[in-house]
């Protein structure tokens, strides 16, 4: 598995894999909700520098953890988006919800707390 | 003028594994049409998500065999995704967005509204109890 997690203070970075499909999706969310629960996690920055195919498993993803950080006051952030994962975050509506930075520097200048 | 024709036909088991491989098998097959970029993104992700609704809903994630039918004439090219599991109750509400019967599953019950956006036809032949088959089409260099 090529994902990796960051955290630093309440934020969390993910670095999301080549690709995010509902096979890829499970072991995402699984390994980002344990870090969520222990870390305390309320900001999340997904990172799709390496992500070259997303399908609508992704948006689920993003969702969830949405769900799971919004109650708390927590925000989601996403950088480094490519074309591919572009159109999907574009037609799903998810940036009524988050925000996108053209870099992690960006969205931890933004989204820190 | 000759017509350029060809068809593939691949069986898979419905494992989540194997999503990958369909649609990069698929994408494959349509190079010979010499796809843009974004048309290549538009089938792989299609059928990422009908072989997906396949693995999770046809067969609840117990198993079974996927069954994907391709062919093109010219620059039409048609993509059959079928499974033998237990079919959709109601086709027109599980077309819609963000619907979904499995909320558990967290995905985004946009699977069937990406088909209809990335391809240019989708039909969907189903019955409870006797599996789903979905049928997209794709006119490849309709920008040109």
């Amino acid at each position: 598995m090529d994902i990796s997690f960051d955290v630093i203070g309440k934020n969390m970075i993910i670095t999301m894999e080549k690709e995010l499909d509902h096979h890829n999706a499970e072991i995402v969310r699984n390994a980002a909700d344990k870090y969520i629960y222990t870390n305390k996690i309320t900001n999340i920055i997904f990172d799709f520098k390496k992500t070259i195919f997303m399908d609508s498993s992704g948006i689920g993803v993003i969702l969830g953890r949405y769900k799971m950080v919004s109650t708390l006051g927590g925000k989601i952030s996403v950088v480094n988006v490519r074309p591919e994962v572009e159109r999907i975050l574009l037609l799903s509506g998810l940036y009524k919800l988050i925000k996108k930075y053209e870099s992690l520097e960006e969205a931890l200048e933004n989204e820190n707390v | 003028m000759k017509t350029y024709k060809n068809s593939m036909h691949l069986t898979f088991e419905a494992l989540s594994v194997n999503e990958s491989f369909a649609r990069v098998a698929v994408a494959a097959f349509a190079t010979q049409l010499d796809p843009t970029l974004e048309e290549i993104a538009d089938i792989k992700t299609a059928v990422s998500e009908a072989v997906t609704n396949s693995v999770i809903h046809g067969y609840e994630e117990k198993g079974g065999k996927i069954y994907i039918d391709c062919s093109f004439e010219d620059k039409t090219l048609d993509i059959s995704i079928k499974d033998e599991g237990k079919g959709i109750e109601n086709i027109d509400r599980a077309r819609e967005p963000m619907f979904t019967t499995r909320p558990e599953c967290e995905r985004s019950g946009m699977g069937f509204t990406f088909m209809e956006l990335f391809m240019d036809g989708l039909e969907v032949l189903s019955e409870k109890d006797n599996g789903t088959t979905v049928k997209m089409r794709k006119i490849i260099g309709k920008a040109e």
